[in-house]
Formats: C-alpha cells, sequence, structure tokens
C-alpha cells in the first residue's frame, strides 16, 4: 500500500492558528488602555502573550519546514 | 434555583467581546477543518478507529495525555488544589508518571504488536468472548456517562461565563464534537486534542502569571496559604499520612496501594480512551513512547491547574463555602480577575476546546469498542469493512446523543473529579487486576478472566455504594474511591487464582504474543532508522520520568 503523507501536518495547523493568535493578541496588546493593563497587575498580558503565540507557531511552522516528512517509511504489510 | 446560586454564577460571567468570539470562532472554524480534510484521509475501518496506525510518537503522546485533560480534569484538578491543596499533587506523580512508564516498557508491546483495535479484543483473545463482552459493555457505558460529564460540566460553565443557556451550549458542543469524529474518526479527535492541549496551556499560563504576581510569587503563595482554611498541610503532600490527620484524610497505604498502583495502574494502562491512541502510532517504539512522552508534560501540568486552585483559595476567601462560589468555579474566578479581553478568549476557547476534546475521546473510544467488541465480535461480523466504517460513524451519533441524555445524571456530584474517580474505580481496578495477573501468569484460564472481572466489578460497585449509604465510612470522598479500587483489586485477584486452580488453561500455541515469556515469532521488527537511539530508547525516557517525579515531591514533602 502506497501511503502518502495521508493528513496535513499538524504542525502547520497549530503553527498557523498560534500565528493567527499570536498576531491577534499582539496587536490588541499594543493598543490596550491603562484599565486592561491594571486588571493583569499591571502587565501587559496581551502583548507578551501575544508575542510569546507568535514565537510558538513560528517554532512550529519552522520544524515543519526542516523536518517534512516525518511520516513512516510504507513498511512491509501483515495482512 | 436558590440565590446564593444565582449570586455566585453572576459573579462569574465574564466580560467577554466581540474580540473574544472572534478568538473563539477561528478555532472552531480550524476544527472543522481538520475534519473535514481528515475525511478524506479515511478509507477504511482501521483508517477510522486507529488512524491507520501512522501517526508518530509525539503527536500520539501528546494526544494521550490532553485525552486525560478534558476541562473536567483542569477544572476538577484545580478545585482539589484549591480544597485538599498541594496533596493534589499525588494524582499527577504517583497517580500518573509510574503507571505511564509501565505501560510503555511492559505493557505496550503486547497490546501493539498483537494487532488488536483494542483492549477489550485483547481480553479475547487472551481470555474469551465472554471476557471481551463484559468489559466491552462496562467500558462502553462508562464512556457514554463521563461524556454526559463532560457535556453537562460544560453547560455550566458556559451558562456561568457567557450566560450561554444550558441546552445551547450542550446542542452546539455536542454538535461540533459530532462532526469532527463522525467526519474524520480517530484521526480527527487526536488532531483537535493536540490543537487544544497547546490553546488551553497558552490560556492558562497568563493566570497564573498575574495570579502569582498578585500573591507575591512562589514564597507569598505559600505564606498566604499557611495563612488560609487549608493553613500549613495545604503545602504538603507526605507530611501526616502515617495518620490520616490530612486534608484528603488519607494515609499513605491508601495513597501508594490505592492510588499510585490500583487506581492510576487500572486507569492508565486499561483505559481504552487513552491505550487507543498509543495503538495508532507508527510502530512498536512509537506506540511504547506515548505514554512514556506524555508521562513529561504531565509532570508539570500542576503549573496550571493545581497552583490556580491555590490562588484562589488565597484570593477568594469565600471559595467552597456556603452562598460562596464552588471549588469547580476557581479557574473562571480567576480568568474573570485577571485576563483582559483577547487573552481572556484563548482561555475560554481553551477551555471549551478541553471539554470537547475530553467528550470526544470518550466518544471515539465508545464508537470503536460498540462497533468493533459488541456489535462485529458478538452481533453480525460478516460485513465488509466499509459497512464498520459506516456503523462506526452511527454509533458515534448515538454515542453523543446518549451522552446528551446522561449529562445530568452528573447534576447530583458538587465535586465533578470525585464522580469521575469513583468511576474509574468500578471500572478499570479489577480490570487491571486481571490484566496484569494474565499476562504474568501464563496458567490463568479463560474463565478465570470472567469470573475475576466481574466479581471485581461488582465489589468496587458495592464498596462505594455502602460508603454512600454510610455504612462504611471512609472520611472523604476520594480516600473511598482508593479503597473501594484496592477492594476491586483484591478480590479480583483471588478470584482469579480460585477459578484458574478449577479449570484447564488455554494451550500455549493460543497465547503466544499474548502472555510475558511467549513471544510471538511470526510478528517481524518493525523498527524504524533512528528508533535505536537513546533518545528514543523507552528504558532510558521512562526511567528519567520516574526520577523527576521523585524529585519534584522533594519541595512538597
Amino acid at each position: 500500500m502506497a501511503a502518502p503523507q495521508r493528513l496535513f501536518d499538524i504542525r502547520r495547523v497549530i503553527g498557523g492558528l498560534f500565528l493567527a493568535y499570536g498576531l491577534i493578541l499582539t496587536v490588541t496588546g499594543l493598543f490596550d488602555g491603562a484599565q486592561e493593563i491594571q486588571k493583569a497587575e499591571g502587565i501587559r498580558i496581551n502583548l507578551w502573550a501575544g508575542i510569546a503565540m507568535l514565537v510558538v507557531g513560528g517554532a512550529f511552522l519552522l520544524w515543519e519546514r526542516l523536518r517534512p516528512s516525518d511520516a513512516p517509511s510504507p513498511s512491509d504489510e501483515q495482512e | 434555583m436558590p440565590d446564593a446560586q444565582l449570586l455566585a454564577a453572576q459573579d462569574l460571567r465574564l466580560d467577554v467581546n466581540v474580540l473574544d468570539y472572534a478568538i473563539l470562532a477561528l478555532y472552531f472554524l480550524v476544527v472543522l477543518g481538520i475534519g473535514f480534510a481528515a475525511k478524506r484521509a479515511v478509507r477504511t475501518s482501521l483508517d477510522f478507529f486507529l488512524s491507520g496506525r501512522a501517526l508518530p510518537a509525539w503527536i500520539t503522546g501528546l494526544a494521550f495525555m490532553s485525552a486525560n485533560l478534558g476541562a473536567t480534569e483542569v477544572l476538577g484538578m484545580a478545585a482539589n488544589g484549591a480544597q485538599y491543596g498541594a496533596m493534589t499533587l499525588h494524582y499527577y506523580w504517583i497517580g500518573a508518571v509510574p503507571a505511564m512508564v509501565f505501560l510503555g516498557v511492559v505493557m505496550m508491546p503486547f497490546y501493539y504488536r498483537s494487532k488488536v483495535h483494542s483492549v477489550p479484543e485483547f481480553m479475547r483473545r487472551r481470555f474469551n468472548g465472554a471476557t471481551q463482552l463484559l468489559n466491552a459493555g462496562t467500558f462502553a457505558v462508562a464512556q457514554i456517562l463521563i461524556a454526559g460529564i463532560n457535556l453537562y460540566a460544560l453547560a455550566l460553565i458556559m451558562d456561568a461565563m457567557l450566560g450561554w443557556p444550558l441546552w445551547l451550549s450542550v446542542l452546539v458542543s455536542a454538535a461540533i464534537v459530532l462532526a469532527y469524529i463522525t467526519l474524520g474518526g480517530l484521526s480527527s479527535a487526536i488532531y483537535n486534542e493536540v490543537m487544544q492541549f497547546f490553546v488551553i496551556v497558552a490560556g492558562l499560563v497568563p493566570v497564573v502569571i498575574i495570579g502569582l504576581t498578585r500573591v507575591g510569587g512562589f514564597s507569598g503563595l505559600g505564606e498566604k496559604v499557611k495563612q488560609s482554611v487549608l493553613g500549613e498541610g495545604g503545602l504538603h503532600t507526605w507530611a501526616h499520612t502515617a495518620g490520616t490527620d490530612n486534608p484528603l484524610n488519607a494515609n499513605w497505604i491508601g495513597l501508594v496501594f490505592g492510588l499510585g498502583f490500583v487506581l492510576s495502574f487500572g486507569y492508565w494502562t486499561t483505559n481504552f480512551a487513552e491505550v487507543q491512541r498509543a495503538l495508532s502510532a507508527r510502530n512498536t517504539t512509537a506506540a511504547r513512547l506515548t505514554p512514556i512522552v506524555a508521562a513529561y508534560p504531565k509532570l508539570v501540568i500542576p503549573v496550571v491547574t493545581v497552583i490556580p486552585g491555590l490562588i484562589a483559595v488565597v484570593l477568594f476567601g469565600n471559595l467552597g463555602k456556603d452562598g460562596g462560589p464552588t471549588y469547580n468555579e476557581a479557574i473562571p474566578l480567576l480568568m474573570n480577575e485577571f485576563l483582559p479581553n483577547g487573552v481572556l478568549g484563548v482561555a475560554v476557547t481553551g477551555l471549551l476546546a478541553s471539554f470537547m476534546a475530553g467528550m470526544a475521546a470518550n466518544i471515539s473510544g465508545f464508537n470503536t469498542v460498540f462497533t468493533q467488541d459488541i456489535w462485529k465480535a458478538h452481533i453480525n461480523g460478516d460485513h465488509p469493512d466499509e459497512w464498520y466504517v459506516r456503523l462506526g460513524r452511527i454509533a458515534t451519533v448515538v454515542g453523543v446523543l446518549a451522552g446528551i441524555g446522561t449529562a445530568f445524571i452528573a447534576a447530583g456530584f458538587g465535586n465533578i473529579m470525585n464522580y469521575l474517580q469513583s468511576l474509574f474505580s468500578f471500572f478499570n481496578a479489577p480490570l487491571f487486576a486481571t490484566f496484569i495477573i494474565g499476562l504474568f501468569w501464563r496458567r490463568m484460564t479463560a474463565w478465570a478472566g470472567f469470573w475475576g472481572l466481574l466479581s471485581g466489578t461488582v465489589c468496587a460497585f458495592a464498596s462505594y455504594i455502602l460508603y454512600k449509604a454510610g455504612v462504611v465510612d471512609f472520611g472523604t470522598e476520594l480516600n473511598a474511591s482508593f479503597w473501594g479500587a484496592g477492594i476491586a483489586f483484591v478480590v479480583d485477584a483471588i478470584v482469579s487464582v480460585v477459578v484458574t486452580l478449577a479449570t484447564t488453561p488455554k494451550p500455549d500455541s493460543e497465547l503466544r504474543g499474548l502472555v510475558y515469556g511467549l513471544s510471538d515469532a511470526s510478528v517481524s521488527d518493525d523498527a524504524l532508522a533512528g528508533d535505536a537511539a537513546w533518545y528514543r530508547s523507552p528504558l532510558v525516557l521512562g526511567a528519567g520520568a520516574v526520577v523527576l517525579a521523585a524529585a519534584f515531591y522533594l519541595p512538597f514533602l
């Protein structure tokens, strides 16, 4: 049985989702007013969380780029 | 509804806006997208039920852990953290890691290499059809009940946080789970589990960071916990466990034997909703690594569950008191207190996604067992493969509907986690006894498997009912589940031995590959290039996880 990569790579999905979330949060964080910052104990949490998610998302995409095929070699089928 | 409850619910109402809903909507679009993409990949029943056995260890490993990290777990463990303090850590360390490592190192080769679809199918091969049916039946019922609990808990939280009526959140979330599992089967469920894991962590980490800032870091948290209702005991795990003068009312025998051995090994090594993730791995090494890869994140998950629980008990003096919010509301309360719009949307998404992942794990376990172990094995096994894929999809629909129906059984219990734990003690402790004896004792007979399992299950039930009826007193509900599991295990073992001695064993030829010391020479080696490296050695990685777990206890003795 020829086993091509049957599912699209989840690293790409997680990476893409995190980049999108990271972007949303970073932009929101840049425009956070005093009220939002005060609620989070003085931490610009949207900004930091956004940046962290951008980094994580980027790392997943990079991983997928560097080691594209984690698919199994079509091993000998028993049945 | 009493006023107090209404007030508590209103305190929780999150200030969500369009931004948060956009984040939520984006997630579920991606989830449904995965379902459609996975549908194109599903051709055979192996694809539908076991993802075609093609996934690498890091995916199955994360799925293995996420299958357990449903929101009932997140909220329930935060609740336990607030109620019992640091002793909740036992659920992560002694109560999970050794069992996960044991599954990977010792048991997984038997599961994976025997090419079974499910745990009950293994029971049929090792024992007989009756044992398979008993196991499959109790498992199917348990999964539906637990799926119902997940749904009910989800609806309660949606109601409290977003103001959605109960019926709406039940229907919407059931519909989403239904859509992605019927479309993509296990692949879809697993991919979503991995994804929700990252999202819920991304949502909870900000809560922990801001919360710790508020209470003055770890040292400030420690100081304040000492002054809280928990007191000094809230910071220790093993102190005063010689007696029962500790927050959990449990002594070390209950902890080590009940939780650490019977409950934990029963849950992690024989619960098919978990094991199924490892069975979908691409080869034996990846299957063995699945629970071990999962053990590492499991070690640090308490940072986002137990610590928020402790922060909540410090900040909200009326938590868990009459008229105050319930312990299960610890995390939503903190989200409300700290998170501005944006991160709040991520946290809400993570929480809802994790509820659905938990339910999806139950449903995908249920549809496999129902189709393969009940229908195909005992009712009609003569249909072509596609017929069973279709039956699997129908079983998914039925399972979700039954889950909706039973959601309200969960209503009678204050602490969701306790209820889950008591269910586990009914269904998994005796199963583990039967499994482990059957694995290491070649002589154990087919009917010993059946009668041992039956009597163990009945005993677990009986001890719980006696506790509930007030006939025996175990102190706390959690302690009752430790003892119930222990009793079930011992009874199962005794009955198994007695029945074995009175019946004839199966011939060795039927047991090849199923018991310790009788390997199946016909199964070829499926190792991939690179599997020999030390960082893919189940033994090395497993030992590392156990050592870390022991080391993590040191600050909390």
